[in-house]
């Protein structure tokens, strides 16, 4: 991956694009798996999973499609379970640690609109396999927006340790935000071959759908004091490492193991 | 978010239609804050390997039911009218199974 994007042909730029869709997924992912056994109710670790479940299920379309698209013989549990973190193009955002359940739903609710608006354009690519896998994934994703929102708007305008907490987790993720709007020479090179989503372009209706729910929730929309960005050159958080390890020990341990 | 004195959220009750045009079954209950999230909650819990079209829920406190103990006055009257059973027709043949 030390190849500078001038030097990336057409089908390296397909592949880094789809990767960083498919390691938003796998991260999130795994990160709502850890809420299994632990969630507050049953009901909601019911949701939590079946939101992993999802995004798991939309990670594995990409990642194998990333894999054909390499053609380098890697395919989605490779690209999983044998990348370290530095080949990961995962959101910083979507690393975070869960920590309480509001910021756990802070974090979905700044994903689960993003990626709404993202596929919303990416339905529309000019790839015919992402374009597919967007439209699948849209309905998906509009339930994830209800129920993020939902949990948000009910802790935000609930009691007062509720609304202290929510208030907190939104401003503590509030500086990973930014980064998901970057649009770097991929970004740039796959919408212009109509391939790709204008990430400028969606930003405004993201904060938009966002600052709606947050008044809803009596939530005071954030000010941006400081912000970090780098998953497109593979710089991430300490926290994607300890995640990776955890996800990828046992594949690691044993190679090509069946179950 | 209304709690109950025990501190758990109120009990609903679930009914999901499995198909258009079948009936709505009971098929469980769950917790839920309030009638939304009752319902996402249901979906969640109950629907999540496609078992149904539809889903109504309703607080369990709202469903008035027959105790155990009216079961002789409401039910065995009824035992020895086998007349109200439309089993003394014959059936023809070409009607089949009904």
């Amino acid at each position: 991956m030390s190849v500078s994007v001038a030097e990336m042909t057409e089908q390296d730029q397909l592949f880094e694009y789809t990767v960083r869709l498919g390691d938003n997924c796998v991260i999130l992912g795994q990160r709502l798996a850890e809420w299994c056994g632990k969630s507050p109710v049953l009901e909601e670790e019911l949701a939590l999973m079946n939101v992993g479940l999802d995004l798991l299920g939309q990670a594995r379309m990409l990642l194998d499609y990333a894999g054909k698209v390499e053609g380098a013989g890697r395919d989605e549990d490779k690209l999983a379970f044998f990348r370290d973190a530095q080949a990961w193009r995962n959101l910083l955002l979507v690393e975070q640690p869960n920590g309480d359940f509001a910021k756990t739903m802070s974090r979905q609710l700044f994903f689960d609109c993003f990626q709404f608006l993202q596929y919303q354009k990416l339905s529309n690519s000019a790839d015919t396999k992402l374009a597919e896998i967007a439209t699948k994934s849209l309905k998906e994703i509009t339930y994830h927006v209800r129920h993020s929102s939902d949990w948000v708007i009910r802790l935000g305008d609930g009691t007062e340790e509720s609304h202290q907490r929510m208030q907190k987790a939104v401003d503590e993720l509030w500086g990973y935000t930014p980064e998901m709007f970057d649009m770097d020479a991929v970004d740039e090179a796959m919408l212009k071959s109509g391939v790709g989503v204008d990430l400028k372009e969606i930003e405004p209706a993201w904060k938009k759908m966002v600052e709606g729910v947050l008044s809803e929730a009596t939530l005071n929309f954030p000010e941006l004091t400081w912000q970090v960005r780098g998953s497109k050159e593979g710089k991430h958080t300490e926290h994607l490492g300890y995640l990776l390890a955890e996800m990828q020990f046992l594949p690691r341990a044993y190679p090509d193991a069946n179950w | 978010m209304s709690e109950t004195s025990t501190g758990e959220l109120p009990l609903y009750e679930v009914f999901i239609r499995s198909k258009n045009g079948l009936h709505h079954k009971h098929v469980g209950s769950l917790h839920a804050a309030d009638d939304e999230m009752a319902l996402t909650n249901a979906r969640d819990v109950y629907t999540r390997r496609s078992e149904g079209v539809s889903i109504w829920v309703v607080k369990a406190e709202n469903i008035v039911a027959s105790r155990p103990e009216d079961r002789g006055a409401f039910y065995e009257p009824n035992d020895d009218k086998m007349y109200r059973h439309p089993t003394f027709y014959n059936i023809p043949d070409e009607i089949g199974h009904m």
